[in-house]
């Protein structure tokens, strides 16, 4: 069930450039966490920014009560909440959406994430480790400042493969370049987060070969909890009805979702 | 004053709410989204999402924007159209103690009689708020709403089609609001909902194109409030229908000053979104004002601020 808490920032840190981890305690929220879930933060307490920013979990420690949030500034919300110290209080409610599903432990899943796309997956990867499934991560980023999440997907357990755009660190050039023919596609499964058109490549991919798999979508959002409509999206473009992001995602089915 | 000695109940022109605290059409979905964050009981009023006769689809994406203070809204009406509205939402709230407000929104004037006709007799609804103010449909919605001889005509037509408390839900896009209000009492209006939201649209510069894909939408929140106090006070002073006022009310004390203008309810919008207690946050606000100022009955502060 989700909630309103206020969480206590426990460490709020610059990891590259206009990309930050929070982590706050909000142990009533960090139970019910599910891996592809987001969280609506209130970026402040003023009318402007008014609205709440939808952020991915990138983890939770259910034990210890707290939420870690990876996000990217991109606006007048995000660049107020960089302002954030520790022991302030974060408004947040959640966790919101739908999130993903988790394979039979047999799987060997696969995570491709882009720039700050790969918050999401980390969360899931610890899901799915602790599951038993084989778990590999490959992570784009324009260059090595941006990759920021391979301490805590090592940490997890997840092994990676850094792309970056600008060859400064591991396979140069698109994360979507390592996705090679699999030789068992049924022993795989797939989960992506990052911008559309590298969500497209691996749609692409696991269309091609028959691979089950779920997308994370981005949304702007007024409500999150289904009631404004505004989040709304056409899955295929000659579908006649919208579906809500924040509601009946923000996780699809890879199949179904046209870029 | 002791607690059991305040009367917080208000009289909408026949729509009883056990406070005066409502929350607005299209910002609360039918009541069950917000289940997890507040008491629904506890409120005045649930204005449920507007409904059609015909299921609709909406605009297409961008919907939504932010705005200083505010935000731009063009959802164009999506909603599952009456029936269902009635077999699978009302249910849910005629199982909650809460009053019921049903919105309605038509193509043309037969539409709007019809789904008056539709929900005369249901249980649980206790009235009608009338769109005849959404500035993101195109047809009917605010071209209703700006015409005087429209709005009385929409209004009595939808009077005679039903026995329910009749509420227009009134649209700040007009030149004289108190022209409109006034035609409005004359088509039968029991009551006034003010303000709908402000036709507005913002251009992403990067594309050199409007942002939303409908071009204008409704702005709402805290930005408006100004305007929204200003319209309730102007027909506070002309017009003798109680007002269910809001816009951009985010606090207590700015649902004080809308009952001060006039307002004998206030209604929470956008203000859901950013708490989304933040109805119930006021409805025990309001009881602590009237504590502290040994006020036992809100209807002494409606319009103090007016002068006549």
């Amino acid at each position: 069930m989700p909630l309103q808490e206020n969480g206590l920032v426990i460490n709020h840190q610059q990891v590259a450039q206009d990309m930050y981890i929070m982590e706050f305690m909000a142990p009533a929220v960090a139970r019910e966490c599910q891996p592809g879930q987001f969280l609506h933060v209130r970026p402040g307490n003023t009318n402007d920014p008014l609205l709440r920013r939808p952020l991915s979990i990138y983890d939770a420690d259910q034990e210890k009560g707290s939420i870690s949030l990876l996000y990217r500034v991109v606006g007048a919300g995000t660049s107020l909440m960089t302002g954030i110290r520790e022991n302030d209080y974060i408004d947040i409610v959640g966790p919101l959406g739908r999130g993903f599903t988790l394979p039979a432990p047999s799987k060997t899943a696969l995570l491709v994430g882009g720039g700050v796309g790969i918050a999401p997956l980390v969360y899931l990867g610890r899901a799915l480790i602790q599951r038993g499934c084989q778990v590999t991560a490959m992570m784009g980023a324009a260059n090595e400042n941006q990759l920021v999440a391979g301490d805590r997907l090592l940490e997890i357990g997840v092994p990676f493969l850094p792309v970056t755009m600008d060859g400064s660190r591991g396979y140069p050039g698109m994360v979507t370049d390592l996705l090679v023919p699999p030789v068992y596609p049924e022993e795989i499964v797939i989960y992506t987060c990052g911008p559309e058109p590298m969500m497209a490549k691996v749609a692409e991919y696991a269309q091609r070969y028959d691979i089950w798999g779920e997308v994370s979508l981005e949304e702007h959002m007024a409500c999150g909890v289904g009631a404004c409509l505004g989040c709304a999206r056409r899955l295929k473009a000659n579908d006649e009805a919208y579906v809500k992001v924040c509601k009946d995602g923000p996780v699809f089915n890879i199949m179904d979702v046209e870029f | 004053m002791e607690k059991q000695d305040m009367d917080l109940t208000v009289n909408l022109g026949g729509i009883i709410m056990k406070n005066p605290v409502a929350v607005a059409s299209g910002t609360f979905g039918y009541g069950r989204e917000y289940e997890d964050y507040l008491d629904i009981n506890g409120l005045g009023a649930v204005i449920v999402k507007g409904t059609t006769l015909e299921p609709r689809h909406g605009n297409p994406p961008v919907r939504i924007f932010e705005t200083a203070a505010g935000m731009l809204n063009a959802i164009g009406l999506e909603n599952p159209g009456v029936e269902v509205f009635l077999n699978q939402h009302l249910p849910y709230l005629i199982d909650k103690d809460v009053t019921v407000i049903a919105n309605i929104a038509g193509n043309t004037i037969e539409e709007y009689a019809a789904l008056a006709a539709r929900l005369e007799g249901c249980k649980g609804i206790a009235g009608i708020e009338l769109n005849i103010s959404c500035p993101n449909v195109k047809q009917g919605g605010l071209q209703f709403g700006t015409d005087p001889v429209m709005v009385r005509d929409v209004v009595k037509t939808v009077k005679a089609n039903t026995s329910l408390p009749v509420m227009p839900k009134l649209s700040p896009n007009v030149t004289n609001i108190v022209e409109i209000a006034l035609a409005a009492q004359e088509g039968g209006a029991d009551a006034l909902s003010m303000i709908n939201t402000l036709m507005g649209m913002a251009i992403n510069v990067q594309t050199r194109k409007p942002v939303l894909a409908n071009v204008f939408g409704g702005l709402s929140g805290p930005a408006i409030k100004p305007v929204a106090l200003r319209m309730i006070y102007q027909v506070h002073q002309e017009v003798d229908l109680p007002i269910l006022g809001g816009g951009g009310i985010m606090n207590t004390l700015d649902a004080l000053e809308f009952m001060m203008a006039g307002a004998t309810g206030i209604s929470i919008g956008t203000g859901n979104f950013v708490n989304p207690r933040l109805a119930y946050d006021i409805m025990v606000g309001l009881q602590e004002y009237m504590q502290e100022n040994q006020i036992n009955n809100l209807n002494e502060i409606v319009g103090i601020a007016v002068q006549k």
